[in-house]
Formats: C-alpha cells, structure tokens, sequence
C-alpha cells in the first residue's frame, strides 16, 4: 500500500515537472518572456505566506472539497459531472439560510454549510433519480442541470435574494457569524480548508475501511460482478453514493459563501465544479490524493492571476497544463492496467 | 521441400522479472496444420503474438517463407499474410458481417465490394455468411467463421487459431476442425493452440509443445498419444483423480428445486420453458445444451441469481457460483484478491470491513486451492486465466455452501488446472454439496454428472447417461 501510494506521488510529482516544462515551452514559443512569468506565476502561488495562504489555499478549498464529490461519485462509476450547478445550489441555498436567520455563529455557521449539503444534494438527486427510474445518462443530466443553476443563479440574484439597494446583481452581504472564522491571524485562509482535508480523511476511510465504501467501489470497478457475485444492490449504492456526491458539492459552494465571498454572486464560482473533475482525476480518485491535487492547482490558478498581471501571461495557459496533466495521468493508467495484462498471458 | 511457412527460432521473451519464452522455436510447413500445445503460462500465446506481429522478441529470428522478419505490428505481420483468430472475438456486435469485414482496411468503404468479397470468400472456402447480417444475430459459430473470414479477407495464407473451439458445441468444433484441415492445403498453413490434446492428435500434421517457455517436443502427430503429449506438457505423468465414490450412492434430501419455473426475457421471448427439477445434496447434476439455448438461465434460476417470470424456485441462500464469464460476472481485474475474495459476501459485510482477517483468509485460500498468485494483495489482473478460475472456484466453496452451480469450470484451462478443478468438484459433492454444473464438454459431463437435464430450445430433459442419448437430447430429438 504504502509504495503504491509513494509511487502515485511520484508519478503525479514526475507528471507536473513534465507539465511544467511545457508550460515553459509554450509560453517561449508564444514571446513571452519565460523567466519574467515564471517569477509572477511562483511569486502569485508560493512566493510569500500571504500568497500560499491567501491565494493559494483559499482557492484550494473548493476545488479539495468538490474533487472529494467527483472522487465519491466517479468511484462508484457515477459520472457526475454536475459539481459546478450542485456547488452553485449549495451556495444559494447556504446564503438563504444566512440572510434568512441568525443563532449563535457556530449553529449559523453549521446551519448554514448544512443548507448547503442538502441542496447540493436534492440537486443531484434529479439526476440521479432519473439515471434510476429512466436509464438517463447522468453525464448528459448533470450537464445540462449545471446550465439550469447557473441561469437560476442569475435569476435570484436578481429578482428575490437581490440586495436591498436593487441595483447589483448579488445578495446582501452575510453577517459576521455567519462566516466561517480565520484560521491564521491576518490572513484570509478559512476554516473551510481544514474541514475539506478532514473530509478527505473521512472519505478515505469511508472507501478503504467501511463496508458501504467497499460496496461503492465495487459497483464502480465492476457493476456486473458486484450484482452477481457479490450480491449487492448496485443501483442503490450508485444512487446513494450520486447525491452524497452532489451533498459535498452543495457543502463546497456553502463553504464558498461563508468562507469567502459571504454574499451570493452570479459569478461565485469561475468553474471550480469543473476543475474539480481535473482535480480527482488527477489525484487518480484517491481521497488524500485529491488534497495535493487541489493544493497544486489552487496555486496554479493564484499564480495564473498574477502571471496575467505582472508578464501579461493570459490565464488560461494554465488551463492547458492543467489538461495536459490529465491526459498524462489517464494515459499513464491505461498502460499500467495492459502492462500487468500482458504478462499475465491467457 | 521449400521453406517453411513460419518459422520461428530461438524466441526469448521477459516481460520485467518474468521469462515467458526462453528460447522458443516453432516452424510450420506450408500445408500442414500444426498444433502448438502447453500448458496455461508455457507461453503459447506469447509466441504467436510474437509470429503476429504484437510483440516484439527479444531475442530469435522470425521467417515467413524463408524470408527474415522484423514485424513491428500486427499490420506488419497482415501484410507479411499472417492472419490470427483470438480466443476473445474482436467483433462489433451493431455492425454487419461486410461491416466487420471491412473494419480495419484502408481506402473508401464500398458497401457492394465488400458484400460480394464476402460471398466470394464464402463460395471459395465453404466459410459460408450473409454479407448483410448483424453481427449480433449470429450464432457463436457463425462470429467464429466470421473472424476466420476477417483474416482471410486481408490475403491470409497462415492462419493462426487460438483456441478456436473453446465457444462451440462438440458438432460445430468438429466441423471447424475439418474446414482447417480442408483449408491447409498448398501455400496454407494452420496453427492451432488449443488444449484439446484430442483435437490436436486428429486434425494437426505436426505438433510442438511448450513448457515453462522451452520448445521441448516437436515432431509429426502420428505415431504420437495423449500420455506422451502429457507428459510433455507437464514433464511428468498426471495424476488423475479417481472417482472415490460408486454412481449408485444415494444422494440426500432436495436443496434446489424448481417448479413449474418459467423465464422471459426483456424482449418477450421465452428463454426457459416451465420447468419442475430437483438437485439433491451429494449428487453432481451435469447440464447439457448448446449455447443459447437456455441452460445459462437454468442455471442462474438454480443458483438464486435470476428470478423466474413465473414459477417458483426453492435456492438457499448460501449457493455459490462459478458463471462462466468470470471477467464480466465474477471478479473485479483491478482489486486486489482479498478484495476479490471479499466480493463473495459484500452485501451482508459488516460495517467496518475486517481486512486483517480477510487477507489471511485469502493466503489460506491461495495455499489450499493452490492459487498460483504473489500474495493476497496481488491484482486480479496479474492471475493467469487458469488462477483466476480457481481462485473463484476457491471463493464459492468459501463459508460452508450447501449448493455450488457451475458454468464452464474448465473453458480455457490446461489439462492439469481442469482436473483440479474436477477433482474438486467431486470432493465437494462427496462431501454433500448440491453440485450443478454446465459444461459444452460432452465427456466431462458424462465422465463427473450423476444425472444430466439436457437443454434444448428451452426444453428440459432428462435423458439417460450415456453419450447418444445425451446427443440425441441436445439436438433435440427424442
């Protein structure tokens, strides 16, 4: 186990030096100067505690939180690629709860991310319920629900959880205990982030340790076989396992709202449903994987904003490397899994 | 006499640690067939995937003709006038014959050329198709003739078969073998692996046998028999388990039962007549049928995996089963086999999963059933497809059942993997399990079954154990 996980990280670390001199490469070829936006990339990431804490790790937390919900799903063979719109309800509904009534900061607080969860939830319930009921694809649902979100976003912002001026298109700032307390002194890094590594921890356990996990990964590795060998009932756990998905994803946005934006925007999130999907990925579903891999592109996406910034780097040249990575990473699993089927003859 | 066809010589192979071929050699003259023999891991299939371009050797020479080759693909070896059918069909289902046939060519798709190219090929080697059929209406033997067509559409004039008669019933294998034996002829040549000793001992001019990655016999099928193929293969005689027990022992009291047991299939056809049978506790109960014809829901209504449309069954809940697509229905190829072993009982595990326990239970399993496997954390994936079996057969046995139903236990085993296999079956019927099991062997039905229902179109019967009623039953007639 532990030299599985040590190679893991070692291809991944491996996987992003690759991914780097790429970056290196496109950004000559392109005439920008390589040094000057290496310099703003590291500098915007890691280049100071206020970088790594308040850029990098702020930005992490969505992307550990929603790439523990692709991680959940994906392994029980469940395509959710519903974050983004799951990650949106859960913002909307979390700021509702918010504006709507206020206890002590710990129960708002709690309330609050709760609200969050559940709407993430039923969110990911439509889809899921269909994908049960009807055979609907749910890589076509989720999708197109993300679009339903997003325009019913917009929709609230303006219309009924509109701030009380009516001019902006966004909710009323969330009173103080309703945000999520600062871990370091000075910064702006959130509780939020600590929450999503104990998550990571709680799911890792959930999926190596538990029955239930066990179940889930069964009916992701082999459906057939986990119904008739094993007995399971794997439209249920795939069922299940949908809308907890969709719940941490629900959380990820609440987390969003009381962490760092504390009111409801129409562009609350610039895609982290979306890259989360890279992010596990990328962790290949592993649960502590996916901390590292959030971490990784938190600081590859604070760095983008000052490479854009400081060396006129456009921003989604990241995105490039980010999608490298992950062609990287599938194609590397793939020829594992033919390698050990080939010495093992027939 | 001119050069031979294939020939390969001197073949070294390592995939990492692992040696499969060590000096390898082979050579099939033109019109012959010849059967290449070895047990599960000798390296049969590396070394035509070597012939056919998939692999490249590390060592040793490859001549089509005479003529040195380096192939560095299967394309290569395509147009060198290599074809090779695998054990598993590489065929599109949704397509048509003509479709299949062309898949993989080059230039424009001409539908008129290709269906007519296909009737010419049928008029020429009697490999007799409808250009415009779906693949997925045919019956297993037609998608065989089917893949043999593929190769021969693309020039073929050296056939390499792997396994070809795995799928089929005993009539269409025998066909099959004939069709070979008609086809090499003149420039032709065959190569057969198979594990059918019978097979290569009727049909092959010529017999080469691998063990542990040696070539270590090679010469003309006559005046050659079964023991001396066997002790070739295994390097020492086999041990064959004995029927310890006389047939006429009486079996116990009733564990599986159907009654008036019907099935339906999602498109409304009928699959399983109405059936009323019983197994008892200590009988083997063999079935027989060809493929399709309904045994695959006899015996998933029998092993409590399916339930009838109509009827009743009486299953306990501790059957195990061994399906015959152990791929697809019976093993997860990306866990590890204490994860495989813990599949059995998934549903009803309780909440925290007991590792600790299952891996030593799962070492005991390997040593017991003599899994050949590096260890409880060892990937189903890196298991030879004769460990795998075994290793599932292993699992069902697990946890004290009361009935075992088993579907093909030894489709694609070497001959000392099958016995094992046999002789546990025997010992689990003598030790008062319901055993119920499927099996296109004839022989093997008739040399382990206490009884024998014989599928056909759906019907059930129950004829005598004898090979022509077995036969007669299977085809139909009564």
């Amino acid at each position: 186990m532990n030299t599985s996980a040590l190679r893991d990280v070692s291809v991944v670390a491996a996987l992003t030096m690759f991914a780097l001199l790429l970056l290196t490469i496109i950004l000559a070829a392109t005439g920008h100067d390589v040094g000057d936006a290496l310099t703003a990339l590291a500098r915007g990431s890691v280049g100071s505690w206020d970088a790594l804490l308040s850029g990098t790790l702020v930005r992490a937390t969505p992307l550990l939180i929603a790439g523990l919900a692709i991680t959940l799903a994906f392994r029980a063979g469940v395509l959710n690629i519903g974050a983004e719109g799951q990650l949106l309800m859960g913002a909307a509904a979390a700021t509702a709860l918010g504006l709507a009534w206020h206890g002590p900061a710990w129960l708002t607080v709690g309330g609050l991310l709760l609200a969050g969860a559940l709407a993430g939830g039923c969110w990911a319930a439509v889809a899921a319920t269909l994908r049960l009921r009807f055979g609907v694809l749910e890589v076509i649902s989720t999708l197109m629900l993300n679009f339903v979100a997003q325009y019913l976003l917009g929709w609230l912002v303006r219309g009924p959880m509109q701030e009380p001026t009516r001019i902006y298109p966004q909710s009323a700032t969330l009173d103080t205990v309703a945000r999520l307390p600062i871990v370091i002194p000075g910064s702006r890094l959130h509780a939020g982030f600590l929450l999503g590594i104990v998550l990571a921890v709680a799911l890792a356990i959930l999926l190596r340790r538990t029955a239930a996990g066990f179940r889930i990964r069964l009916v992701g590795a082999n459906p057939v076989a986990a119904v008739s060998a094993g007995r399971v009932d794997a439209a249920v756990v795939a069922f299940g396992a949908f809308i907890a998905s969709g719940a941490l994803a629900g959380f990820a946005g609440a987390v969003e709202v009381s962490g760092v934006t504390f009111a409801l925007y129409e562009n609350l999130s610039p895609g982290y449903g979306f890259s989360a999907i890279a992010v596990a990925l990328l962790a290949r579903l592993n649960p502590l994987g996916v901390i590292g891999t959030a971490v990784l592109f938190g600081a590859l996406e604070a760095g983008a904003v000052s490479m854009q910034r400081d060396a006129a780097v456009p921003s989604v040249v990241v995105n490039v490397v980010e999608a490298v990575l992950i062609l990287l990473v599938v194609a590397t699993d793939r020829w594992r899994a033919q390698r050990l089927t080939a010495q093992a003859g027939t | 006499m001119s050069a031979p066809a294939l020939e390969l010589d001197a073949i070294t192979k390592r995939f990492g640690a692992v040696t499969a071929l060590d000096g390898a050699a082979i050579t099939v003259q033109a019109g012959t067939v010849h059967a290449l023999l070895g047990e599960n891991g000798a390296g049969k299939s590396t070394l035509m995937r070597i012939a056919f371009g998939m692999l490249v050797p590390d060592a040793g020479a490859v001549r089509v003709n005479g003529a040195a080759r380096r192939f560095a693909s299967a394309r290569d070896a395509i147009a060198a006038g290599l074809g090779m059918v695998h054990q598993h069909f590489s065929l599109v289902p949704a397509l048509t014959v003509a479709e299949n046939v062309a898949l993989g060519g080059h230039g424009r798709f001409d539908r008129a050329l290709i269906a007519n190219r296909v009737r010419e090929l049928g008029d020429a080697t009697g490999l007799v198709l409808d250009p415009g059929a779906a693949v997925s209406t045919l019956p297993v033997s037609a998608q065989q003739r089917l893949e043999i067509l593929k190769a021969l559409a693309r020039n073929a004039r050296i056939l390499i078969l792997d396994e070809p008669t795995a799928v089929l019933a005993p009539a269409e294998a025998r066909d099959l073998l004939q069709w070979v034996k008609r086809w090499a002829t003149g420039d032709h040549a065959a190569v057969l692996i198979t594990h059918h000793l019978r097979d290569a001992l009727s049909i092959a001019d010529d017999v080469t046998v691998l063990r542990r990655g040696r070539t270590v016999l090679t010469r003309a099928a006559d005046g050659l028999d079964e023991s001396t193929l066997v002790m070739a293969m295994l390097g020492e005689p086999l041990s064959q388990g004995t029927d310890e027990r006389a047939r006429e022992t009486l079996a116990g009291s009733t564990v599986l039962a159907l009654h008036a047991a019907r099935v339906v299939d999602a498109r409304g056809v009928q699959r399983l007549a109405p059936t009323t049978c019983a197994v008892r506790a200590g009988e083997i109960v063999g079935v027989a049928g060809v493929e399709g014809s309904g045994q695959a829901e006899l015996l998933r209504l029998l092993a409590g995996r399916l339930s009838p449309t109509s009827g009743s069954v009486t299953v306990p809940p501790s059957v195990g089963f061994v399906p015959a697509d152990r791929h697809r229905d019976a093993v997860v190829l990306d866990m590890p086999l204490v994860e495989n072993l813990a599949l059995k009982d998934a549903a009803s595990a309780p909440p925290w999963m007991p590792w600790r326990q299952l891996r030593g239970e799962t070492s005991e399993l390997l040593a017991h059933f003599d899994v050949r496997a590096s260890g409880a954390d060892a990937e189903m994936r890196s298991l030879s497809g004769g460990n795998q079996q075994k290793f599932v057969l292993a699992r069902e046995l697990t946890g004290a059942p009361t009935a075992l139903v088993v579907e093909n236990p030894t489709r694609g085993l070497d001959i000392r993997a099958a016995e094992s296999v046999r002789s546990r079956l025997r010992a689990a019927r003598n030790s008062g399990l319901a055993v119920v099991m499927y099996t296109e062997d004839l022989d093997e039905v008739l040399a382990l079954a206490d009884r024998v229902l014989v599928v056909h179109a759906g019907e059930v019967t129950e004829p005598a154990l004898d090979r022509d009623a077995v036969g007669r039953a299977m085809l139909g007639a009564r």
